[in-house]
């Protein structure tokens, strides 16, 4: 793509970057999700070399300790397992399992779910059909029941996790493209880009592909909060992730035992799913609106008065 | 006081968007009586549509707001109305019908249904409303209305469902009715007979109408008064004949003289070796047949004008030419060659050629490319035609060729007006050196001052770079001033060619007189005259 | 529209038949069979015997054609923990399941239609935003994390509920509770999208130039067209809801499909956990084909 490096600077409006800051500066909500994301995100790179010993240091005369114990240091706060190993140090290591199922399963899916419905929407009537179809069995799977069988077939590991819940969402990404593919193929300037004897390729990834990205973008967050909660379903159900490895799921699930006399166990890495979940939500639904050319003003006019 | 039965006095309206507080009307005032007829003539962002709006009741606010002024109904203010009373007005006294009526029907309820709502809403009983509605679209001239009343909107045509949005409008014989842009999306002649049905329905029942329209062919068959606005002011208000004969404001004088269709018609250029030759190409699309058969010749530097109504193939036929689809049968020879026989290979070659400016420059222009990666594209599509360190130089001459600057190519297309879109699609076009250049309905999208602007530059590039031209469009004065030899298309057929002078001063065929009868001239007084001969020929 | 529906059947039927095939091959080509079938300590022998009785040493296709006879034929064979057959016994409990994720559906669909139109009529007003709070959180939440704490409020601090099991009318209501949450969230704001769409539509422009009143504006004329869109995910949640329902029911020892599969793999009764996938399966396409007939009897212009 040679023609980006000659782009000229575009008079009258900022440039991409500074204007979706703007915009996330306008609303409030969307700019914490964003901040706690962040923040998430580096604790899941950090957290295992950081914390990692401390986590897994078992420690019987700590076990069940309760929270709020301002006395000791903050991996404390959120008090002990039944092994006696701080919680929020827990928390901060399983982030990195959590996130990179769920970070794997939604790249995996999206990627070919996208590369399938551009292939679908832009192909001969009967290809489209046969991926279609496929789709259609995959949609009407009970995906978490199939989840549970293939895991329970082919032994539970972190890839596998990654690969079953990505098949499951494949279709998700698969028909929003091609029902946009089959919109934008329609339009005028793709017409005109054949017209000028584009080839396939290009009109696809050069005219199609940029007009489908937002949505994509958009549902993609909003997966990541679904694939998250799926993947910590499967965990609690003990066909997850396997101990010693651990997932916020995992984690709820081996407090259960203990929930009446240590409701925290559970508490915090059930509060931690919550607030990543909606944190994705909220850009999500932020996304949708500042991505849409139609409906951005909403976010502008708001920045503005803000100041 | 209530000497009027609408009088708006000094309406302002504002809008809060991203650019900040737009002010779509300023402080406009104009009355109308019973049993007149008076338009508001306005380009786009004219603000035409605002103070109707403003009447209705149907200006969102927030982000709308009516800042000053107020709407007088027999002498009462619609502004300071309570709600309950204000909405009773809407449907009895004051009823609307739009631009579009596919968009403004209900796509899941049946016609029959909304018209009895518009009744029953204000107290009629359910036997009584089925009644009065088949006797409403009986009125308006919808075939079998018994059935047609539990039939869904998109079972009608065009013209039938901006009856059925009559029908719904008159329903309680409202003292005013609002026409937005009533017969703009209609063909020729259905415009006509809508337009005559309002007429005719106005004499029945006495009451006013307030028609919004772009077209001064319409103002000058319908009107009695008539309103000019531009950018959200009033600029000159008065009987039709008057502003027609002898307009005062400069903007005024300015869109009457570019009313197309009053030129010195072109004369053809010599016969010689076509550069395009089409023989009896055929197109079918399931049980439908959209091209039956269609053959002309196109001289070098020539230009040919395919005329015809919605259906009439003529968008097929250059999607044909393009191999956007694919025939069924026929051929057409480019330069000796069939384009329809070409390989993929010989038709990359083909393209280059051959090119297309379409309807709508905002749909035909990736709206994520700026105007250098627009014109530049074709370059790298067919890297031999220009080494690519010259490709902004070229892009600079380009866009000073259609009238545009060198340093707006940074641009992306929203940041441009319609009629300078069309003109990025243009130099687009040319960016490839083609040798014809098929436009399908490339002006009908844009303002009448604009399109004379466009149409001017098309006209300076046939003529200094010998570019031949198939014009395909559904407004004949256009073609008048632009095409030297006329196709008219009905129903896949090709109904008449000849050079521009036959088609419109001796039309050979019916249809084509029946065509040209249904334009309306922006000249009220020809208009007054074609509306006798076409009243002579009905009785 | 019968032609559509013909249409749309025939469709669900090829995908009802590759998820056979799927099946088939998952459970036969992932490993050994026997394996997967019998106990763990079973011996060498007990296993060559379970592979000449069920067949599983004649070649592939000919394993296949009698597998479909037998799936077309009701017959999954045996439950071992049971002795019966294992359709019965999944049946059984998919009639329990059923009836959770009907009730929860129908409960689903009509607060949030009310909730979600309410909240476009006046879109950034007050009920807008608390509602908008109320489904975005009601769409974040784990349903097993809510499972288990409300269990600790509600049946094990207050004892006002059952823990587990069925019997009575309380025993229903800690499950629909917890399965409504997360639809209800996401169906609200699919609702109110639409609606906003619906709502700044040409044809409510109409309806208003008419002077028709707010109330049928909202849900006669914008509702309509509103719910096509909401009817496709008020179906994804219902399917969701059919194989969904395994966590809530594994916690609250509700006798559903879920459970029985989570169950049967615990126990190694593979029979029960493949008729199990095909009955859930069979019920989300006639789920499906539900879906398209709304569809077909919604917009008329579908029906063409």
């Amino acid at each position: 793509m040679t023609l980006q490096s000659t782009d000229t600077a575009i008079a009258e409006e900022p440039g991409f970057a500074t204007r979706m800051l703007r915009m996330l500066l306008a609303d409030k909500f969307a700019l914490c999700a964003a901040i706690f994301l962040l923040l998430i995100l580096i604790l899941a790179i950090v957290g295992p070399s950081w914390l990692g010993d401390l986590a897994t240091k078992q420690n019987l005369r700590g076990r069940n300790a309760a929270p709020f114990d301002w006395e000791r240091g903050w991996v404390w706060w959120m008090g002990a397992d039944a092994l006696g190993r701080p919680l929020l140090a827990r928390i901060i290591v399983a982030a990195q399992n959590t996130l990179m199922v769920a970070a794997g399963a939604v790249a995996v899916s999206a990627v070919v779910g996208t590369l399938l419905g551009l292939v679908a929407g832009f192909s001969s009537p009967r290809v489209n059909q046969v991926i279609m179809r496929l789709a259609d069995v995959i949609m009407s799977f009970p995906s978490l029941l199939v989840a549970v069988i293939v895991l329970y077939i082919l032994g539970s590991s972190i890839l596998n996790l990654m690969l079953v819940l990505a098949i499951t969402r494949i279709p998700v990404y698969l028909r929003t493209t091609r029902a946009e593919v089959l919109e934008i193929r329609e339009r005028m300037f793709v017409q005109a880009a054949r017209v000028m004897g584009a080839s396939s390729k290009r009109i696809l990834f050069r005219h199609i592909l940029p007009v489908v990205l937002p949505t994509l973008t958009t549902l993609a967050t909003l997966d990541f909060a679904y694939v998250m909660l799926a993947e910590s379903a499967l965990s609690f159900l003990g066909i997850g992730i396997q101990p010693p490895e651990i997932t916020w799921g995992l984690m709820i699930s081996q407090g259960r035992q203990y929930l009446t006399n240590a409701w925290w166990l559970s508490f915090w890495p059930g509060l931690a799913i919550i607030l990543t979940t909606l944190s994705l939500n909220l850009l999500s639904n932020w996304l949708r609106i500042a991505l849409d050319p139609v409906q951005r003003w909403r976010l502008e006019m708001k920045g503005r008065n803000n100041g | 006081m209530a000497d009027h039965l609408l009088e708006v006095r000094n309406l302002s309206v504002e809008f809060h968007t991203a650019m900040g507080v737009v002010k779509a009307v300023r402080n406009i005032s104009y009355h109308l009586d019973r049993g007149e007829t008076l338009a508001i003539l306005g380009e786009s962002g004219s603000g035409k549509s605002v103070s109707s709006s403003a009447i209705m009741n149907l200006i969102d606010m927030p982000p709308g707001r009516i800042s000053s002024g107020e709407i007088l109904l027999d002498g009462v203010d619609l502004l300071k109305m309570p709600a309950p009373e204000r909405r009773e007005v809407n449907g009895r006294r004051i009823a609307m019908i739009f631009q579009d009526p596919l968009s403004h029907l209900n796509p899941v309820y049946t016609v029959g249904w909304q018209i009895r709502e518009a009744l029953t809403t204000h107290g009629a009983n359910a036997a009584t409303a089925r009644a009065e509605a088949l006797r409403l679209l009986t009125r308006v001239g919808i075939p079998d209305p018994e059935r047609a009343l539990d039939k869904y909107p998109h079972e009608f045509s065009g013209g039938q469902r901006q009856r059925v949005m009559i029908a719904m409008a008159l329903a309680l014989r409202p003292d005013l009715l609002i026409a937005d842009e009533p017969t703009t999306a209609l063909d020729v002649t259905v415009q006509a007979e809508v337009l005559a049905l309002l007429e005719e329905l106005q004499q029945e029942t006495g009451m006013a109408v307030l028609i919004i329209t772009h077209d001064l062919g319409v103002v000058a068959e319908i009107a009695d008064r008539v309103v000019v606005m531009e950018k959200g002011e009033l600029v000159e208000a008065g009987t039709v004949r008057e502003v027609y004969k002898n307009p005062q404001h400069p903007y005024t004088k300015k869109l009457i003289a570019a009313a197309p269709g009053k030129g010195e018609m072109h004369v053809p250029v010599a016969r010689s070796e076509p550069v395009l030759s089409v023989r009896d190409v055929r197109k079918r699309y399931g049980a439908f047949e959209a091209l039956k058969g269609v053959s002309f010749d196109l001289m070098p530097g020539g230009t040919i004008a395919v005329v015809g109504e919605s259906g009439s193939g003529k968008s097929t036929l250059a999607r044909i030419l393009l191999r956007l689809d694919e025939p069924d049968g026929g051929s057409a020879l480019w330069k000796g060659r069939d384009l329809f026989t070409m390989s993929p290979a010989e038709l990359y070659k083909l393209r280059r050629d051959l090119q297309m400016v379409f309807q709508d420059p905002t749909q035909s222009l990736n709206p994520r490319m700026t105007v250098y990666q627009l014109i530049s594209e074709a370059w790298v599509i067919h890297p031999d035609i220009l080494p690519k360190p010259r490709w902004r130089e070229r892009v600079a001459e380009l866009l000073v060729q259609v009238g545009l600057a060198p340093d707006h190519m940074g641009r992306y297309p929203h940041q441009f007006s319609g009629g300078q879109r069309q003109r990025i699609a243009i130099a687009r076009a040319l960016a490839l050196e083609p040798q014809l250049i098929i436009c399908d309905e490339a002006v009908s999208a844009l303002d009448v001052s604009v399109q004379a602007q466009v149409i001017a530059l098309l006209d300076k590039l046939r003529r200094e770079m010998g570019i031949a031209f198939i014009f395909i469009a559904h407004d004949l004065p256009v073609v008048r001033d632009f095409a030297d030899h006329v196709l008219v298309m009905q129903k896949g057929n090709v109904v008449e060619l000849g050079t521009v002078r036959e088609v419109f001063e001796a039309p050979r065929q019916d249809y084509t007189r029946t065509l040209l009868a249904a334009g309306l001239d922006p000249d009220p007084d020809v208009q007054a005259v074609h509306r006798a001969a076409r009243l002579q020929r009905v009785s | 529209m019968l032609k559509f529906v013909r249409k749309r059947a025939v469709a669900s039927l090829i995908s009802l038949i590759g998820l056979i095939v799927m099946v088939f091959f998952l459970s036969r080509l992932t490993g050994d069979p026997a394996a997967l079938f019998l106990p763990v300590e079973a011996s060498a022998e007990m296993k060559e015997q379970f592979r000449e009785l069920h067949g599983l040493n004649d070649p592939l296709l000919v394993q296949f054609a009698r597998y479909v006879g037998d799936v077309l034929t009701g017959d999954f064979g045996e439950s071992l923990r049971k002795a019966r057959p294992a359709l019965d016994v999944v049946l059984e409990a998919f009639v329990w399941t059923l009836w959770l994720a009907v009730i929860t559906m129908a409960l689903v669909a009509g607060a949030a239609i009310v909730v979600g139109s309410l909240a476009a009529f006046r879109a950034g007003g007050f009920f807008d935003r608390l509602s908008s709070v109320i489904s975005l959180i009601g769409a974040s939440v784990p349903d097993f994390w809510v499972a288990i704490v409300a269990i600790v409020i509600f049946s094990v601090n207050l004892a006002w509920l059952p823990t587990s099991g069925t019997g009575s009318l309380l025993h229903w209501i800690l499950p629909i509770s917890v399965l409504f949450i997360r639809p209800f969230g996401i169906i609200v704001q699919v609702v109110r999208g639409s609606m906003i769409g619906a709502l700044s539509s040409a044809y409510v422009k109409t309806a208003r130039a008419k002077g028709v009143k707010s109330g049928p504006i909202i849900f006669v004329h914008a509702l309509r067209n509103a719910m096509l869109p909401v009817i496709t995910v008020i179906g994804d949640q219902a399917a969701s809801l059919l194989n969904g329902a395994v966590i809530v029911e594994t916690i609250f020892g509700f006798p559903g499909v879920g459970k029985l599969m989570i169950d049967s793999i615990l126990q190694r009764d593979f029979n029960v956990v493949l008729a199990a996938i095909l009955v859930t399966a069979l019920a989300i396409f006639l789920m499906n084909l539900l879906i398209d007939l709304a569809y077909a009897l919604l917009d008329p212009r579908i029906r063409h």
